[in-house]
């Protein structure tokens, strides 16, 4: 998405360009266009663009792409819940 | 099954996107179909979520398909693609469940782009056979897919977050507020009795009226102007953006209340408003399809702390405010 950006730097996305066997499911189903095909082997173009959604991950066949494994949709009540609760020592459940 | 939206379908849409019955619009998972399906219709998988379901079937006018419904407790795709529920095993069971295998001859099914986030292609066809097929985001671009040879174009596969799609959040965003509302107004009204005469009913009438307006104007500003004007607030981190639009809210609240509450106490309902807001702006983070869960924990670090600080200065200000 263009034209809407979140922080640079945050979103913790690793891709193993010697794993890759450039199938391209990654390319196919990223809802930010983030990946694309070069010399066989997907590639991210646009690192900031990501949001951590977790498709690309899951519908790779040799893993080699790593995305912040943490679930939840993100919202802050959600993530002061869990802070608060690890504080005191319990499980959260999910929110929405 | 009907391809057009009935008055009660509407209806229904009403009160899930206002928070009414959210949590329970749901339909029995399975196998449904549009128009007269044979053995060579393309097999199309959707979340039991009502919405969902009728997202996609009003756009099957004409279209001779099969619809597998699967079982995500109620929630849309995506979330429940998140959450695991609508997932490569979910799909194997409801494929087996309905007999696919049986009633159509081929061997494809065409998935929601979003559910890749809980079922993956190559695990569905080792397991079960079927070949899954990524299709467009948006359901409404499904009829140009399958008219186009099964290929989604660049903007089929992209996600947007258009003023309409944020529009559409709002009414949930404040309904789901009604409790944390309450109880801030309750201790509003609370806290404003206090003042030279330990406490006075009359004042916590009168004081918590303008308190209350001015969480209300604040909620608005948060919940709603946020939402609404995002693309053009400036910087990229929501509680940022939240800010200013407390900051209008509480240069109005300012401008109606400083002069008959005084500038102490006028100054911390500026505080509170910016506070509220700047929270609530922060939350809707959870409701957009761009914010990574790291960002937003990387900007509550520096949000929450503000937040907390100028809710507990409004709140000493406010008090303060009633003894001079």
């Amino acid at each position: 998405m263009k034209d809407f950006r979140y922080i640079d730097g945050a979103a913790i996305l690793k891709l193993d360009r010697e794993a890759c066997i450039g199938c391209g499911q990654c390319v196919t189903v990223c809802p930010h266009r983030i990946f694309s095909l070069t010399e066989k082997k997907a590639e991210i173009l646009d690192p900031n663009g990501c949001m951590e959604c977790g498709a690309c991950s899951r519908n790779c066949p040799v893993r080699a792409i790593y995305v912040n494994p943490d679930d939840g949709c993100g919202c802050a009540a959600l993530l002061i819940a869990r802070w608060f609760n690890t504080l005191i020592g319990k499980e959260t459940a999910s929110c929405c | 099954m009907a391809t057009s939206l009935t008055w009660r379908d509407h209806l229904g849409t009403i009160g899930a996107r206002s928070g009414l019955c959210r949590n329970n619009y749901k339909l029995i998972p399975g196998l449904y179909c549009t128009g007269t399906p044979d053995p060579d219709s393309p097999v199309l998988a959707t979340a039991n979520y009502k919405l969902s379901f009728d997202a996609l079937r009003k756009e099957l006018t004409g279209i001779d398909a099969w619809i597998l419904v699967l079982d995500t407790r109620g929630i849309n795709v995506w979330c429940a693609a998140g959450k695991g529920t609508f997932s490569t095993a979910e799909l194997a069971y409801q494929i087996q469940q309905a007999r696919l295998a049986e009633r159509v001859s081929h061997r494809e099914i065409l998935l929601p782009q979003l559910g890749a986030v809980g079922v993956c292609a190559l695990e569905l066809k080792k397991t079960t056979g079927f070949k899954g097929i990524f299709g467009p985001v948006q359901a409404s671009d499904l009829p140009r897919f399958l008219n186009s040879g099964k290929i989604a174009d660049e903007a089929m596969r992209t996600i947007t977050f258009s003023l309409a799609e944020r529009a559409v959040l709002v009414p949930v965003e404040i309904c789901l507020l009604w409790k944390p509302i309450l109880i801030a107004l309750l201790s509003i009204f609370l806290f404003s009795g206090f003042g030279p005469e330990i406490f006075s009913l009359a004042a916590a009438w009168q004081r918590g009226v303008t308190a209350a307006a001015t969480t209300l104007l604040a909620v608005l500003a948060g919940a709603v102007a946020t939402p609404l004007l995002l693309p053009w607030l400036f910087g990229r981190q929501f509680w940022l953006k939240g800010l200013q639009t407390g900051l209008i809210a509480g240069l109005i609240t300012l401008i109606l209340f400083s002069k008959q509450a005084g500038l102490l106490a006028g100054f911390g309902l500026f505080l509170w408003s910016i506070s509220i807001s700047s929270y609530l702006a922060m939350n809707f983070t959870g409701s957009t399809p761009f914010t990574s869960l790291s960002g937003v924990a990387r900007e509550m670090r520096r949000g929450l702390p503000f937040q907390a600080g100028t809710a507990v200065l409004a709140l000493v200000c406010w008090v303060a405010g009633a003894f001079f």
